[in-house]
């Protein structure tokens, strides 16, 4: 019986912790922005690159003596229960608005719980078309999927860069099978020839099938729309059994040249499309590239330039619309899907962005890779 | 005088049952008045419902390690069976049931019914072999599972149930939905709030873990773990009692993954990998092979504690291993093992000594008042 | 063509699980443990590859080596501190340590050496032969993979058979008692077939990684689990078997990949090896040890 009296006490105790006590606020008079990413576990990479940019431009932001902001990001190795639970202690910090989450299968968790909750969000980087669908107060940063796989095949199809097409892409992710549904929809209606169609599944090593069908189909250009870390794989198999196609990839594919130990000259002449290169010229790319790189030592991807973009577009919106910190989660949710619907944004991942439905609408821009570096296609 | 013995020892077990459903209902009265006070911040409310599940998974791999004495490392596949099957009978159930709570239901007894049965197809190979091959083959089947529902598409529209393997072969009519999209998993589903459902749950699970464990089927299937052999001899059926044991423990997984399901609402296969198999297991084991008490109470703390310790997420892994590791030394260590023996026949030989002592005084007494007489 | 052509393939993987497998099967064969942390010892191997190689910009044979020499000490000491006092302890007991050590690994090395991706530099070079005008392609690191495994195994085959540690360590795993009766020292005996699945886990960490070049802290689990199947397939315990194991077993996945479905490949490959336990529950070279009463 002591025993069950001391479970009980110890259980209280933590109950108390979890239950918060009322200690003083250091962010008080700040407006408090949360989301959840993979902060640790196989795609941290993701997740810490989203917080970084976020911190660089509240930083950037706080010193501009406007509005102040704070942003928190919570672990949720990209996992949906634990994504779940990472919203929650943000709500408990009193998250007043949420930067959604990194990934899009936490994504599409968290995203209910922000309808639900009325909290006011804007993902940087979560591309299913699944996240903001039927929930009115949920926005995307990035492309929607279905944007990417129109504008590939379009841009294919415009530039003649294939005529025989093989697409390789990862079947149990939203993000890659919503690109490749209407890639190969759009290609119908263009008349492209897609000759091989192969798919793999999350931590997929060997892609020698699918590269032989490739070649023995007689594919010229090879579509992946996956993420690059798969993209290295398949390059690398590809140069070691002589096939040497052209390649085309989308967005996720960008960062493939940061990769530790990468021989970038696999990647010789890959084109993709994305809205974002660290190596623009324009002041604003360079100022954040710079930044980044200073602090973390290394460059910034998509998924930093759309979290930095996310920052600025939520201040944006919160300055027209007069959002202050003592304003509660839902008030402020209103006033920014009202601005949301209505503003246009111009930051790193394009000019003029417009958001309908919470998609986003941006055009990206072609990138060939040339001596390991980007170089615009157009 | 035997008799006396067993009584005492009888009522020993029941009543340490009772301390235990005690336990489980006491937190949910204790949550459900912090609760109603407000004091309960979100994140606890939302890892209520998880923690109902764990603590469910966790006593019923404790069946099949702890009582049955069989490795699993698949459980989570039983979970997914479970997840996914009630998802869906819940899902198509939408129009008919408006009502949240018996769909619940439903889903809960369909989950446990789909499980049971992948439970006795997985059973009947896996319990013809031993010890490491069936560590294997129950992890193989978990692959297993996981793969089959990874490449499962099922529609519903006004045309009824759609269903296929590795792509998706039906389209759906107008106004019709995926509900198992292959591998994007599960989404749209309607959260429950199942709180007091996981707890009646978890009472029910409990009640026929040690119904099953005091009964004569019980008994046998714990001499088959103690000596398969001894067992076999005097007559005990090994298939039927190992089965029994195994579809039981399978069945509350299935109904804990849907329990699971009606949390969130979008879920995928992968989700139900290796990894949770083994954190249920590392539940089991920290809470005492076959001590389901301890199950229920490693479980739910060790759901709440890396929650609480979000700023340290990056041991947390590493600090369960090194838990893992040391607690099968340390239980498993000769030298450990002996001191405690030591303790407790100190302890056994205290406690003789004051029974002695108390019945030395009684009869002292009984005499002093014979001869007062 | 397009067959023989995913056959080759098929043997290339097939070889580095047996490599793998060569490692489970022998400290099952003397400790009678599976050895859960085997397939993170390859992931440290290859980190060392990685460093040693591409940072320290080292000859990859001294690579190779040191990885190797570090490799052996961390499998010696796991056995010395995890394993060894549990030598008595029931199955269960030693096979839950041996899952503890393979997640204490794994966390380690995420935390040391971050969970971002590594891509382990090509040592061997790209490029292929190709025979039949063209139509059937090799490439040198599948060649040099194919061969290391017969090398290995050969090597193996000859030093349990030949050598006085080898014929110690078949004694140790027909009867232990009896070994020490006559004289070997079984724990030096264990410990030296630690040190020996290790080293061979260094190696197989360099090929996995030339041919798979996505190096991180987890890269070895699923290999591991795939190699671990190809033990008991080929019957665990035996040298032979965890080769014909393995390179059946990777055969068989490029096979049901090419003409089944990729995303059900490993549910086949599983469903392979519950379908082969049950007709022949020690695998298919196995030797069949009746129970002790």
């Amino acid at each position: 019986m002591k025993k069950f009296v001391a479970l009980m006490m110890a259980l209280m105790m933590c109950l108390g912790c979890l239950a918060g006590c009322g200690k003083a606020d250091p962010d008080a008079g700040k407006i408090k922005i949360g989301g959840t990413g993979p902060l640790t576990g196989d795609a941290a990479i993701y997740g810490n690159a989203v917080k970084r940019a976020a911190e660089i431009a509240v930083e950037e932001v706080n010193a501009l003596g406007g509005l102040q902001l704070v942003v928190k990001y919570e672990d949720d190795a990209h996992d949906a229960e634990k994504a779940v639970n990472a919203y929650n202690a943000l709500k408990d910090w009193g998250m007043q608005i949420s930067m959604g989450s990194v990934t899009s299968d936490p994504g599409k968790a968290t995203s209910t719980e922000n309808y639900v909750d009325r909290i006011f969000a804007l993902t940087p980087s979560a591309s299913t078309d699944l996240y903001p669908e039927g929930k009115d107060n949920v926005y995307q940063m990035c492309f929607a999927d279905s944007n990417q796989g129109a504008a590939s095949a379009q841009y294919i199809y415009e530039q003649k860069l294939g005529t025989k097409i093989a697409v390789i892409y990862q079947s149990d992710i939203d993000y890659s099978k919503g690109i490749y549904d209407t890639f190969m929809a759009k290609a119908a209606e263009l008349g492209l020839e897609v000759v091989s169609k192969t798919t793999f599944i999350k931590g997929a090593n060997d892609f020698s099938v699918q590269i032989n069908e490739a070649k023995n189909s007689g594919a010229d250009l090879v579509f992946l729309p996956i993420y690059y870390q798969s993209a290295a794989l398949i390059l690398r198999q590809c140069a070691d059994i002589d096939y040497a196609p052209k390649f085309f990839g989308v967005d996720g594919m960008d960062g493939i040249l940061a990769l530790e130990g990468f021989d970038t000259s696999l990647a010789e002449g890959v084109m993709l499309l994305t809205p974002f290169s660290a190596d623009a010229q324009d002041e604003k790319t360079v100022n954040f590239v710079k930044k980044y790189q200073e602090k973390y030592n290394e460059i910034p991807n998509q998924f930093a330039a759309d979290a930095y973009d996310c920052i600025y577009a939520i201040y944006q919106a919160c300055t027209a619309a007069g959002v202050t910190a003592d304003m509660t989660a839902e008030q402020i949710n209103d006033l920014l899907m009202e601005q949301f619907n209505t503003m246009t944004f111009s930051g790193l991942t394009g000019e003029n962005m417009t958001w309908a439905g919470g998609y986003v609408t941006k055009s990206p821009k072609g990138m060939v890779i040339q001596n390991g570096v980007y170089v615009g296609l157009d | 005088m035997k008799n006396v013995q067993r009584k005492i020892s009888l009522n020993k077990t029941t009543k340490s049952n009772f301390v235990t459903y005690g336990i489980v209902i006491a937190a949910f009265v204790i949550m459900e008045i912090l609760m109603a006070a407000g004091m309960v911040s979100s994140l606890l409310k939302g890892l209520l419902v998880p923690i109902c599940v764990y603590v469910i998974m966790a006593i019923s791999l404790n069946l099949t390690v702890g009582v049955l004495g069989e490795l699993s490392l698949g459980h989570a596949g039983f979970m997914s069976v479970g997840a996914f099957s009630g998802a869906v009978v819940s899902m198509m159930l939408q129009s008919v049931i408006p009502d949240a709570i018996p769909r619940l239901l439903i889903s809960l007894v369909v989950g446990a019914i789909f499980a049971a049965i992948v439970g006795v197809l997985v059973g009947i190979p896996v319990l013809r072999l031993n010890g490491d091959y069936l560590a294997i083959v129950t992890l193989a089947f978990g692959e297993i599972i996981k793969s089959l529902i990874t490449n499962m598409y099922i529609g519903l529209d006004e045309n009824g149930l759609h269903f296929s393997m590795i792509k998706q072969k039906f389209e759906l009519a107008e106004g019709g939905k995926m509900l198992i999209d292959g591998p994007i998993g599960l989404s749209g589903m309607r959260k429950v709030d199942s709180f007091a459902i996981g707890i009646v749950l978890i009472l029910l699970c409990l009640m026929i873990i040690f119904h099953l464990v005091n009964s004569k089927s019980g008994r046998a299937i714990m001499a088959l773990r103690d000596n398969r052999i001894a067992a076999e001899s005097v007559g005990i059926n090994v298939t039927k009692y190992k089965m029994m044991g195994f579809v039981i423990s399978a069945a509350m997984a299935g109904a804990a993954g849907a329990l699971f399901a009606s949390n969130y609402s979008a879920l995928q296969a992968s989700k139900f990998d290796f990894n949770t198999s083994i954190l249920v297991l590392v539940f089991v084991v920290l809470g005492g092979l076959g001590n389901m008490r301890g199950s229920v109470i490693a479980a739910a703390l060790l759901t709440v504690l890396p929650e609480l310790l979000r700023a340290f997420s990056d041991y947390r892994m590493l600090a369960y291993a090194i838990v893992l590791i040391g607690i099968m030394l340390v239980t498993h260590n000769p030298a450990i093992a002996d001191r405690l023996k030591q303790i407790k026949i100190k302890q056994y030989k205290k406690s003789a000594d004051r029974k002695a002592a108390a019945m030395e005084k009684k009869m002292v007494r009984q005499t002093a008042k014979k001869e007062g007489k | 063509m397009l067959f023989l052509s995913n056959v080759i393939n098929g043997l290339s993987l097939g070889s580095i699980y047996a490599i793998i497998a060569l490692g489970y099967t022998m400290v099952y064969g003397i400790a009678k443990m599976l050895n859960f942390a085997h397939g993170d010892v390859i992931m440290v191997g290859a980190y060392i590859c990685f460093f040693a190689i591409a940072r320290f910009n080292l000859n990859p044979i001294i690579g190779i080596l040191l990885a190797m020499v570090v490799c052996t000490v961390l499998g010696m000491t796991i056995e010395r501190f995890a394993y060894k006092p549990l030598r008595q302890a029931p199955s269960l007991a030693v096979l839950i340590t041996a899952i503890g050590m393979s997640y204490f690994l794994q966390n380690m090395a995420q935390l040391l050496w971050t969970p971002n991706i590594k891509v382990f530099p090509s040592v061997v070079g790209n490029g292929a032969i190709k025979l039949f005008d063209g139509q059937l392609t090799i490439s040198y690191i599948a060649l040099i993979t194919m061969g290391a495994c017969v090398v290995i195994m050969l090597m193996l085959s000859l030093f349990t058979g030949n050598s006085k540690m080898g014929k110690a360590m078949r004694a140790c795993s027909e009867d232990k008692g009896a070994a020490q009766l006559m004289g070997i020292n079984v724990n030096t005996t264990i410990s030296m077939t630690f040190a020996i699945g290790s080293a061979l886990a260094a190696i197989a960490g360099f090929l996995l990684c030339s041919a798979y070049p996505n190096l991180t802290p987890t890269t070895g689990s699923m290999p591991g689990i795939k190699a671990f199947t190809a033990a008991v397939f080929g019957g665990i315990g035996s040298i032979p078997g965890a080769f014909v194991g393995g390179l059946l077993l990777g055969v068989i996945e490029i096979l049901a990949a090419a003409y089944i479905s990729t995303e059900l490949s490993d549910a086949v490959v599983f469903m392979v090896l519950v379908v082969v336990l049950l007709v022949k529950p020690t695998g298919l070279l196995g030797k069949k040890i009746s129970e002790k009463v």
